[in-house]
């Protein structure tokens, strides 16, 4: 057992618990997963972002031995998951995105057969169940009817579920969808103790502040894998140019006219404001509110900002897109 | 295959059959509700059959006749009437099935020694029961005649005083003929086919509907362990209820109970399997609650009460559809039930059905495995 149990390392001794090979998934003509690559280091939480519909559920659902590859390879600590998922199944823990433990049990009864399902000894059963329910704070619950509790309580019992037999790795998908935002907090507080405590977390998610928890991300969009790295390299690294944060009015009329700016590159709005990426941030400062106002655009705030992970999303999206359709004008 | 996840399968399905109201009335209403109906409803007799005459002579002797008829269980008399439009008018409404017509010279014939026809009426509507009055009339005539015939003999000064052959017929196993004692034990495998298929197959299905089978397939469970232990609850289920109507059959039915009850219980486990596993391998393949319980009574309950020979003899079916039987396990079961209840006989001499029982298991419980996958695709 403890020969398949190495995760494989690289020169510099760095362990990776997850390695995914031009992971493809097809349903028909559709391509859900497209030739992704990455790997996950074992002991980080790991991020795939993307919206919704971009393969992230796929991924995950191959990775835990669910959904079969197309082609590709997905190891899972040093074991193909397409090959012995039952293997794979052992040494995970898998928090699937639609709430999926059992309504008409109550909260002990789900804990106890989750830790009969993974063979946690008879003897430490009521020990793990009893750091379980003051992991996610659920003393006082134990026999209350899993479906009358709120979605916050779900989650925690679902996450402590997932992790009773204490896996070394934790695979998350969409973990705090639907989710209050205190609820979201205590959940990542929970994500950052595992994590502390050497075990590798997977998670997916479509939201940008959950994201920035992460060690390291890796973003999809269409089934494609467009970027990865921690999130201030990708913030960094995408938006090319300097980031204006731009409120004025009428802000649709902006958004019109900014498309044939003079030194404006990419422009998106952002709650009621709109960034903007420049080549060169002095020379906009300077001449951008005179050129908006000739148009009938009065400047209420322009100034320098720092770039979101948001700003990093668009910019690789965006980007994505125009490589597309440039791709397929020059088929055609 | 280990113990360990196998029990904590069967702890959970047992729970939430326990809280699932639409399980429970299954488990608990349906035996009482289809042992009443089945019991009560399916007869095979012709008892009290409504009897009309139109009596054109009125004498001693044409009131002798009908008296025969009035004293058996299987006629009533219902009416006399007076001419014969009103006697076909009164079979055309239904209100008699059997309708007699005595001449006028029904007595004068007789003391002359001559041989009188009388005329016997039947609604033929319902084939079977028809031809069963008429034998009955017809057993009924005979007899009459022949002692008509003998007086006859006697009164000349022969020395007859019993017809020369007469058949001594002795009823074995179900001695009374009731057509209930029958039929009751056959009861027992529509009961059991109809309860387990539809707990069992509510099982999978449920799991898919409700988005669990993702969270239970992503855990170490092999297809085998969850299929024991889902099964294993309902099994127990099974036998408590196989138990609860054969208590229905002795205690309340009265149907005479002459084996043993390793081979009831044996046969009745075999049976369960093969039931359970039906239901499972539907609910594995249709993934949905509703389609999985309708499918389920297609598959069990119309074949277990058309085809079992629990109340419609199998070797009275046309042969193709008797060779087709074969492959229904009710059949099996319904064989061995009526053989267990009425004759006794021992789990030895009917190690054919039971091998058939135990066959149809193994195949059904295969296929469920093999129909259970652990992955979404």
């Amino acid at each position: 057992m403890a020969s398949v149990n190495h995760s494989p390392q690289d020169h510099l001794g760095q362990e990776y618990s997850v390695i995914v090979e031009n992971l493809v998934k097809r349903f028909g003509a559709f391509v859900a997963v497209d030739r992704v690559c990455f790997a996950t280091r074992t002991g980080e939480i790991f991020g795939l972002l993307g919206p919704n519909g971009s393969g992230k559920s796929t991924t995950i659902r191959m990775l835990c031995g669910l959904l079969r590859p197309t082609s590709g390879r997905a190891m899972v600590s040093g074991i193909d998951a397409s090959h012995d998922a039952e293997a794979v199944r052992q040494r995970i823990g898998y928090m699937s995105q639609r709430f999926s433990l059992y309504g008409d049990l109550t909260v002990i009864e789900n804990l106890r057969f989750f830790g009969g399902m993974y063979r946690v000894p008879a003897d430490l059963l009521s020990a793990r169940v009893a750091w379980a329910i003051e992991m996610a704070s659920l003393e006082g619950r134990e026999d209350a009817r899993t479906d009358t509790l709120s979605g916050g309580w779900k989650q925690r019992l679902a996450l402590g579920c997932a992790v009773l037999h204490k896996p070394p790795i934790l695979f998350l998908d969409e973990p705090t969808s639907g989710v209050d935002p205190i609820s979201r907090r205590r959940f990542w507080e929970l994500i950052y103790q595992m994590s502390a405590e050497g075990v590798t977390v997977f998670v997916t998610t479509h939201y940008m502040d959950e994201a920035e928890y992460c060690n390291r991300l890796a973003l999809m969009y269409r089934g494609k894998l467009v970027a990865s790295g921690s999130p201030s390299e990708l913030k960094h690294n995408s938006v090319r140019g300097d980031l204006l944060l731009l409120e004025c009015s009428p802000l649709g009329r902006a958004v019109e006219v900014l498309e044939s700016a003079p030194g404006v590159r990419e422009s998106a709005v952002f709650g009621n404001a709109l960034h903007l990426v420049v080549p060169d941030c002095a020379a906009s400062l300077a001449h951008l509110p005179r050129w908006l106002l000739e148009r009938g655009i009065t400047v209420t705030t322009l100034e320098s900002i720092r770039p979101s992970l948001e700003d990093a999303f668009v910019a690789l999206t965006t980007g994505y897109d125009e490589r597309v359709a440039e791709a397929q004008a020059a088929a055609r | 295959m280990r113990w360990h996840r196998l029990a904590a399968i069967a702890r959970k399905e047992s729970i939430q059959v326990r809280r699932d109201i639409r399980s429970l009335m299954i488990v608990f209403l349906m035996p009482v509700m289809l042992m009443a109906q089945l019991g009560y409803g399916i007869n095979l007799d012709q008892k009290h059959v409504t009897l009309c005459v139109f009596d054109r002579e009125g004498s001693q002797r044409s009131q002798d006749l009908l008296k025969r008829f009035q004293n058996t269980e299987y006629f009533k008399l219902k009416r006399n009437y007076g001419s014969y439009s009103d006697l076909i008018g009164a079979i055309d409404r239904g209100s008699c099935r059997l309708g007699l017509v005595i001449p006028n010279d029904f007595s004068e014939h007789l003391r002359a020694g001559g041989s009188v026809a009388v005329q016997g009426i039947v609604d033929g509507t319902d084939d079977n029961s028809a031809n069963v009055i008429f034998s009955y009339g017809q057993l009924i005539i005979q007899k009459f005649s022949s002692e008509v015939q003998l007086d006859w003999i006697r009164q000349r000064g022969g020395n007859t005083s019993n017809p020369p052959v007469s058949v001594d017929a002795r009823t074995w196993f179900n001695e009374d003929l009731e057509s209930r004692n029958f039929i009751v034990p056959g009861v027992i495998a529509i009961v059991m086919a109809v309860i387990g298929t539809l707990l069992t197959s509510l099982t999978i299905a449920r799991e898919w509907e409700r988005g669990t089978m993702e969270q239970l397939i992503s855990t170490p469970v092999t297809p085998l362990e969850l299929l024991l232990g889902k099964l294993a609850p309902y099994f127990a289920i099974g036998l408590l209820d196989t138990a609860f109507c054969a208590g229905i059959c002795v205690w309340w039915f009265g149907v005479p109970f002459r084996g043993t009850l390793f081979a009831l219980f044996l046969a009745s486990a075999l049976f369960l399997s093969g039931v359970l596993a039906t239901g499972f391998w539907i609910s594995a393949l249709t993934k949905n609650q509703l389609a999985a319980s309708q499918f389920s009574l297609l598959a069990t309950f119309l074949p277990a009460f058309l085809l079992s020979g629990f109340a419609f003899p199998v070797d009275q079916m046309p042969v193709a559809i008797q060779s087709f039987t074969y492959l229904i396990s009710a059949r099996y079961y319904v064989a061995i039930l009526k053989s267990v209840f009425l004759k006794g006989t021992g789990p030895i001499t009917l190690r054919a059905p039971m091998l058939g029982l135990a066959l149809f298991a193994t195949i059904v419980g295969t296929l469920a495995l093999r129909a259970l996958r652990k992955n979404l695709d």
